[in-house]
């Protein structure tokens, strides 16, 4: 028991490692990366505010992320509202096949999408392509939050609702989104999350206007440029972790609205 | 004036016949169950009832008019719900108004509806509570306001006591007959519980293997069970053997352990026909004759086999020459009377007024 | 027949269910189905001979290059998955069998963030820690624990290893604390009552039962370690490249797409074949599920 809490709280520092160095570099008064520490600036954080590209790069990544969220989550409101419906032929290879980019490596649905976007169609690349690429990535998350919301609803809420003279539509609007809405908005956040921060897909599938990542992995080859992109890396953390923080207090909120225990993280 | 018709219904899932051949007519105004074990086809026939189900042949036709292809929001059913389906993200006013939405009233007319539905189900006051706060008998009240307040010919209830603790469930049977008989609208009941059954309702169907096993008033189908299927489902029953020898206006038959009894045509409620039969005998007609009594009833010799006391009543299962499982009577404990040790030798008095005979 | 036996819910459910699968189909099945063709085509500099060919396989299986980086990217995934699998376990249980219920989520919130934050800048940090003038080695050589900096941790498979592990901790741990959770608890109180100490209640116990959330870890992990391009490039070192980087390279900057994708091909027959092999070997030996 002792030695077992001992190593969980190894294990976080482990997993923090990294996190906690982020900020110190990013304050830190030096041009390379590395200790000893040599005293506190802003200056990174300034400097970001002057570089374009990467300010480019940036509204860039806004985009597309928010683009992403909002498909998947829409796409996911279909699959996970399908999905605690009777059962259909094929319900299972269907579902399969829409949760299948959670195991598959994502080098391959990017060359895939390439061959099939360049090769095939002859098209150029754009935002556009690394969202739909995204989407398609980030749907089987979106569709795990959603389950658990739509699973937990009672059946009877949405025959009560008919029972007492709503559409079926009125019955969903009224009845079901609002008891989804927790898990509809944390979908959102993860999907969010997980495009912002994407890379492998959007290194293969960006045109002229590079995501944010794909612009840091550009800088990571001069190492001049680290320092601003540390500070760059402690704003997404702490966006990050405000986002995430958001979308677990949505998560528990809709679960005491269904009136249910909570029972774990959102995956 | 009938209220309900459904004529020739018939539903499968797959291969499976969840409804067979069901004729049904209920009555303005009647408190109807259906009752029967799980799997029965009670809640099915519930549900097609309130338009949650399609029929697969025959009719339903609520008020005269049929109700094929018309959905459960357009018909003059509401439904109380076993899980009672409260809207957790509303308030108790919120979800008795919820069907009010698109009634053409003005909002101090919807406000004093949901006060009156209410204070009809004892809730006066509570409108404000969020939902989720409610107890189990709370919410059931709230769902029977929220579906009474649309004021429909025909009020459904899916097992709507089976959650509640037994000490509500007894209060509640109570209230939802004067409730019934207040507001005059007909319900349909799905129960599993024949006490239940007996207690709130005019008439009962007893339903096995999605079919109608019989349908009658309590006592009738406590006294005249037509099967021994019936007969097991509701109260305690013993089974004897027996022979018939003659029918008509009386039929003779030969009961084993009991010898020749003449009955009358209507303890036969199955019908009846010369030759083997199945008799029934309830344990309450039994009685135990103890030390001084007599009477002037049939009596047969037979010993105390086992004692189950129950505070009010005791049940003995009596051992008697010729029959070959124990017969099980209940003897009321008045003052006075003793409880008997097991291998008593006595006398059981026995009627054949309370004999039925039961078909296939 | 078929659709007699359709009920009024799976007809909606089928309905609603269409656009995200039309969406799997357009944007994943018909490009997976591309990526197959085009494995069998080939590519001279900008024209595609579209005639129907094993030569990119036989091409590909016959290059020790290409078979040296498939066979190392194996062995990376799989020393990955053991070390991720092997480190996450006793936390899933730590979790699951002894913190409070009421702070359960909070820990697995925790172990969940560092996932979410930008991959990028987590890759190039750990060559920050593990570099020759590193974190580690200079509070190391501070600590005057070692006398000089410690040169086999960074640029090599280690490196890849401590890496990922890192990376895919979480998609370790939530599977195995959610086989853990369902454990109904009376089983090893009754397992101890028969007579088993805590020990063989677990070994007799708690794994078994543990077994298919441990399994979807392992595949969980392993499967897309195989894809990963951005590890390796960073703190690999030559001999940490893996597979994913020379498809990165066919088809970016030699620009043979036909060979690109039948190493992709290649690449996913030989992480489904081993995972299958894992998936039946489980089954046969470990008792995992049926």
């Amino acid at each position: 028991m002792k030695g077992l809490k001992v190593y969980a709280i190894a294990y976080l520092l482990f997993l923090y490692a990294p996190i906690f160095l982020l900020p110190m570099f990013a304050f830190n008064d030096a041009d390379i990366i590395a200790f000893p520490l040599s005293g506190f600036t802003t200056h990174w954080f300034e400097e970001l505010t002057r570089n374009a590209a990467l300010q480019a790069a940036v509204r860039n990544s806004l985009i597309i992320a928010a683009s992403t969220a909002v498909l998947s989550t829409i796409l996911g409101i279909c699959a996970a509202r399908a999905a605690t419906m009777a059962d259909w032929p094929l319900k299972r290879p269907m579902m399969g096949l829409i949760m299948l980019p959670l195991v598959l490596p994502e080098i391959i649905v990017a060359v895939s999408l390439l061959v099939v976007i360049v090769q095939v169609f002859g098209l150029g690349l754009s935002n556009t392509t690394i969202i739909a690429a995204h989407t398609l990535i980030c749907m089987p998350f979106s569709i795990a939050v959603l389950n658990g919301a739509f699973q937990n609803l009672d059946p009877a809420l949405e025959e009560a609702a008919l029972d007492l003279g709503e559409s079926r539509w009125s019955a969903f609007r009224l009845v079901i989104l609002p008891l989804v809405m927790p898990g509809i908005i944390s979908s959102l956040l993860i999907s969010f999350t997980i495009s912002l921060d994407e890379f492998i897909i959007a290194f293969f599938l960006s045109g002229a206007n590079p995501t944010m990542p794909v612009y840091i992995w550009g800088l990571l080859r001069f190492p001049g440029q680290l320092p601003v992109v540390m500070a760059m890396g402690t704003i997404l953390v702490a966006l990050s972790i405000v986002l995430l923080t958001i979308a677990e207090i949505m998560r528990r909120r809709g679960l005491k609205r269904a009136g249910l225990k909570d029972t774990g993280g959102f995956l | 004036m009938t209220l309900i018709q459904l004529t020739g219904v018939n539903k499968h899932f797959g291969d499976y016949h969840a409804l067979r051949d069901i004729d049904l007519e209920i009555q303005q105004g009647e408190f109807f169950s259906l009752l029967g074990p799980s799997g029965c086809g009670k809640t099915t026939l519930l549900r097609t009832i309130a338009g949650f189900e399609d029929v697969g042949t025959g009719a339903i036709r609520i008020d005269g008019r049929d109700m094929k292809g018309v959905g459960p929001n357009l018909r003059p059913t509401n439904m109380v719900f076993q899980s009672y389906a409260i809207f957790p993200h509303l308030s108790v006013a919120e979800n008795v108004g919820f069907g009010l939405r698109r009634a053409d009233m003005t909002r101090e007319e919807k406000t004093r509806a949901v006060g009156q539905a209410l204070e009809m189900v004892g809730l006066g006051g509570y409108g404000a509570r969020a939902a989720n706060a409610l107890s189990g008998g709370q919410r059931q009240r709230v769902a029977l306001a929220r579906a009474l307040i649309l004021e429909p010919k025909v009020l459904l209830l899916d097992e709507p006591l089976s959650a509640l603790d037994k000490k509500i469930r007894e209060q509640m049977q109570v209230e939802l007959i004067k409730l019934q008989r207040e507001v005059g609208i007909t319900f349909i009941l799905v129960t599993h519980d024949q006490e239940e059954a007996l207690v709130m309702s005019d008439r009962i169907a007893v339903m096995f293997d999605g079919g109608i096993g019989q349908m009658d008033d309590p006592e009738t189908l406590y006294r005249r069970p037509k099967s021994k299927r019936v007969a097991e489902f509701i109260g305690m029953m013993n089974f004897l053997d027996g022979e018939v020898t003659q029918t008509g206006a009386r039929i003779e038959v030969k009961v084993q352990g009991l010898g020749r009894c003449t009955v009358e045509s209507e303890q036969a409620p199955g019908g009846v026909a010369p030759g083997p039969v199945g008799i029934g005998i309830r344990p309450e007609t039994l009685s135990l004759l103890f030390e001084g009594e007599t009477t002037t009833r049939k009596q047969v010799d037979a010993v105390v086999d086992e004692v189950v006391y129950y505070g009010d009543m005791t049940y003995y299962d009596m051992r008697v020459a010729g029959i070959d499982k124990p017969l099980t009577l209940s003897m009321k404990n008045l003052i006075g009377r003793p409880v008997l040790d097991v291998g008593t030798e006595t006398r059981v008095a026995w009627d054949e007024r309370s004999l039925v005979l039961l078909g296939r | 027949m078929f659709r007699k036996r359709l009920t009024d819910s799976g007809r909606r459910g089928l309905i609603l269910v269409s656009p995200p699968f039309l969406y799997g189909v357009l944007l994943l099945a018909v490009p997976l189905a591309t990526v197959l063709l085009f494995s069998f085509w080939t590519q001279d500099y900008l024209t595609i001979d579209t005639s129907f060919t094993f030569a990119n396989y036989s091409e590909a299986l016959a290059d020790p290059l290409y078979m040296q980086l498939l066979r190392g990217s194996l062995l990376i995934a799989g020393a990955v998955t053991v070390a991720t699998v092997l480190l996450a376990f006793p936390i899933a249980y730590f979790v699951s069998f002894h913190v409070q219920p009421s702070r359960k989520s909070l820990w697995l919130f925790l172990i969940t963030i560092p996932f979410w934050t930008s991959y990028l800048i987590r890759v190039f940090l750990w060559k920050v820690i593990l570099g020759y003038n590193g974190v580690l080695n200079s509070s190391l050589t501070g600590l005057g624990l070692i006398d000089e900096p410690l040169s086999f941790i960074l640029y090599n498979a280690n490196a890849v290893v401590i890496t990922l592990a890192h990376a895919f901790a979480p998609f370790a741990i939530l599977p195995i604390f959610v086989a853990l959770e369902k454990i109904d608890r009376s089983l090893l109180e009754a397992s101890l009552d028969l007579g088993e100490t805590r020990l063989t209640t677990f070994l007799r116990v708690t794994l078994p039962l543990a077994m298919p959330g441990v399994v979807a870890a392992v595949l969980i992990v392993f499967i897309p370690t195989i894809g990963d391009y951005v590890t390796p490039r960073l703190v690999g070192g030559p001999d940490g490249l893996m597979i994913a980087n020379m498809i990165q390279t066919q088809f970016l900057k030699l620009n043979n797409a036909p060979m690109g994708a039948t190493l992709a091909i290649l690449a996913m027959l030989s992480v489904t074949a081993v995972s299958l092999a894992f998936i039946w070997l489980n089954r046969r030996w470990l008792r995992g599920p049926r």
